[in-house]
Parts: structure tokens; C-alpha cells; sequence
């Protein structure tokens, strides 16, 4: 009772605003910098057609397809990391990522790599980004997630677009792996006839790049 | 007096009842009469039973071409090509496709490999599997679905200049305002 006539008259806290929080109500959603970049790059073209590294999300769908035209394929390389660590065959996975993809070299506008590089050792890390060079068309753009401190069991995301501004983080089933650290060099080095055409560092230590292919 | 209202009560429910009782005060019809009168007063549930959805049981194989224009629930194997372009096809939980899918509508409970073509909506519901290129103009993947291929959304004879126009807007604003945020922030 008296708790309640301190509290009156105290500002109360805001409501999240519609569309960035609380749809679901599992995590809060995440402002991310690269992403409206992203976007913006893809609405500049014609029926763009875009990769999508991450497991398969309902609502990224409906955003890609029906609001950005966006013909989307989904190369759920998640599923790929996660088989190879229950199987045991990690050593084999840079061979994989070479024969995955049926892509024609420059058919691709866009890549969502999220954060799936923090999870390969160098050699997978070459091996992807080697395809994804060979697959962008000239202008066409990646958006990748690095992180800044090393992890030693980090559980696998997935990222959900909640607005052109923001993202919600969702744990993904999965094993748990160690999450390694490019440096800015390496990335650079990694993806070469790329150039970074934007960097983020967030407060959450993660960096979100965007590389455009020249 | 309590009898008497029981006994006037119809046993079965007054929905599932077929034909009409007539008004109270006019003449009983003509047996005739009644038979073609009846689709006429119970047009609505008549309309209901004509669209029907055919079954395809867990036991049954298909190999070869299947095509109606019924709505259609598949719950065996069919493997080949399916066309119901009219229609809505549903694969049930236990339904196993191997096959190119033609249809107005698209259920997914089950299993497809191959590509599915829809010209209104393509649906794979938790649990569903799909391995194939999808296109429909409107696509919906629930939590817990496999899903893996393309998805084009592209609809035929739309104008993709009108739909894109907000959402390129929408999007040139938001890059904007995170970049002078971005080079606040810098």
C-alpha cells in the first residue's frame, strides 16, 4: 500500500513501441546498423535475388519475397555445422561448402552470412568466403556479423527481421561450438575483390559488415 | 404435459435435419414436390457437401501423373507430378511427395521433394519438409519446418515498381537515419 502511493506519481516506464519489441515475447528485439544498409542496397534493384546462410524464418521470408521482391534461396549452413560436429567430420566441411552451392558465378545480389563465420575454423572461413566472391554479381552485397571476443561454447543464432531496423536474436537447437575472431585484416584478405563498404561495431562487441563486391 | 414436449422433439439436432417442416397452416406438399423443394431451402450445407476433398490414404502409392479438380488431402506416396490448378492440395503429416506440385493452394504437413508451384498460396505448417523451389505469390513457413530451396514470390503480372516503391522508401528512410545515427556514433 505504501509502495503503491510512492510509486504514484513516478514516471512510468514506456510501452515498447509496436513492431520493435514483444511480438513474440520471447527476446527483445535488436537494433542493428547494417541491416537497413542491406536493404537499402537491395531496393536499389531489379528483383534481386538473395542467399540466405541462416535456418529458414517465416517472417524473413514474407519480408524478402513480398515486401523487397527478393528471390530468396535458403542454404541453411547452420544445419550443415551442426551435422558435420554430431557426425564428427568438421574436417570435411571446407569440401562441402565448395560443392553446396549450384550457383553460376556473379548470379547473386545479396548474401545474409549472419554470424555464421564465427563458427568455422580458417580453412571453412576461406572456403565460404571464396564462394560467396565467386557468387556475387558486381555491386552486389554482403552483410556478415563477426564478433570481437573469442567464445569458448556459444550457442547457434538465429536472426529474425522484426523491421527494416532491427532484428530479434532467437536461440537455434543446435550443439554449442566455439566462436573464433577474425580481425578486420583477415576479413579483408578473406574476401578479396570485395570491399568493405560499412562497419559497425555494437555495444554487444559484435561487428556488422557489409561488403560490396566491386 | 412433460411427455407430450419430449415427444414433439426431434431425436436428431435441428441442423443436421435434411428436410424442411413446413409452415404450420399450409398444405402438405406432394412427395414429388418435397424431393425437389428440399435443395432449395438447405442451399447452403448442399453448397458445403458439393466441394469435396478426395482422401489419399497411408497405404496408397501413386507413380505416374495425378491430376483433379477437387480439393485433394494426400497421406500415402505419390511420386511423379501433381496437378490441381484450381484447387487446394494438403499433404498430410504422413504424406511422402516426390513430385513437381501444381496447384491454387498448397498445405505442407508432410514431406515434398520437388518443386511446388502455387498460384495463390503455398503454406508449410510445423513439421512440414520441403526440398524444392517454391513459387507462389504468397508463402508462409511456420517454426519447425524444413525448409530447403528457393522461394519466389514474383507474381505474374504484377507491377513490381508500385509494390517495391514504399518499401523502397521506407528502407532509403531507415538507411538514412541509421547512418547519420551510424555516423554519430563514429
Amino acid at each position: 500500500m505504501i509502495s503503491d502511493i510512492l510509486r504514484w506519481g513516478t514516471k512510468r516506464p514506456e510501452a515498447p513501441a509496436a513492431g520493435t519489441q514483444g511480438v513474440r515475447g520471447d527476446a527483445p528485439a535488436v537494433p542493428s546498423k547494417g541491416l537497413p544498409k542491406f536493404i537499402a542496397g537491395l531496393s536499389q534493384m531489379d528483383s534481386p535475388v538473395l542467399l540466405d546462410f541462416g535456418p529458414v524464418i517465416g517472417s524473413n521470408v514474407e519480408f524478402f519475397g513480398e515486401r523487397l521482391g527478393c528471390k530468396l534461396f535458403i542454404e541453411d549452413l547452420l544445419a550443415d555445422i551442426d551435422r558435420h560436429t554430431r557426425g564428427g567430420t568438421l574436417d570435411t566441411l571446407p569440401d562441402a561448402i565448395v560443392k553446396r552451392f549450384r550457383h553460376g558465378d556473379a548470379s547473386v545480389d545479396g548474401i545474409l552470412c549472419w554470424d555464421i563465420f564465427d563458427f568455422l575454423d580458417k580453412k571453412a572461413a576461406t572456403a565460404l568466403a571464396t564462394q560467396i566472391v565467386r557468387m556475387l554479381k558486381p555491386g552486389g552485397l554482403v552483410m556478415g556479423f563477426f564478433c570481437s571476443l573469442p567464445v569458448d561454447k556459444a550457442s547457434l543464432t538465429k536472426y529474425e527481421i522484426v523491421d527494416e531496423k532491427s532484428l530479434r536474436h532467437r536461440p537455434h537447437a543446435g550443439p554449442a561450438g566455439p566462436k573464433r575472431v577474425l580481425q578486420n585484416r583477415d576479413i579483408i584478405r578473406m574476401f578479396e575483390g570485395l570491399v568493405v563498404s560499412d562497419s559497425f561495431l555494437l555495444k554487444t562487441n559484435t561487428r556488422e559488415m557489409l561488403l560490396r563486391r566491386k | 404435459m412433460w411427455k407430450r414436449d419430449e415427444a414433439v422433439k426431434p431425436t436428431a439436432p435441428a441442423g443436421s435435419s435434411p428436410a424442411p417442416t413446413p409452415a404450420v397452416g399450409t398444405p402438405p406438399p406432394a412427395a414429388d414436390a418435397v424431393r425437389t423443394t428440399t435443395p432449395i431451402t438447405h442451399s447452403e450445407p448442399q453448397r458445403g457437401m458439393e466441394k469435396t476433398t478426395v482422401n489419399i490414404g497411408k497405404s496408397v502409392v501413386i507413380k505416374g501423373e495425378l491430376s483433379g479438380s477437387e480439393d485433394l488431402t494426400i497421406e500415402g506416396q505419390v511420386d511423379g507430378k501433381i496437378e490441381l490448378r484450381q484447387n487446394v492440395l494438403t499433404i498430410g503429416p504422413n504424406g511422402k511427395i516426390k513430385a513437381q506440385v501444381f496447384a491454387k493452394s498448397v498445405v505442407i504437413l508432410g514431406e515434398v521433394t520437388g518443386n511446388v508451384t502455387a498460384t495463390e498460396k503455398v503454406d508449410i505448417r510445423d513439421n512440414g519438409s520441403v526440398d524444392g523451389d517454391i513459387a507462389a505469390p504468397r508463402v508462409a513457413i511456420a517454426e519447425g519446418a524444413h525448409f530447403r530451396g528457393s522461394i519466389d514470390m514474383q507474381r505474374a503480372g504484377a507491377k513490381p515498381s508500385e509494390s517495391k516503391s514504399e518499401s523502397k522508401q521506407a528502407a532509403s528512410s531507415a538507411a538514412q537515419t541509421s547512418g547519420a545515427a551510424a555516423g554519430a556514433s563514429r
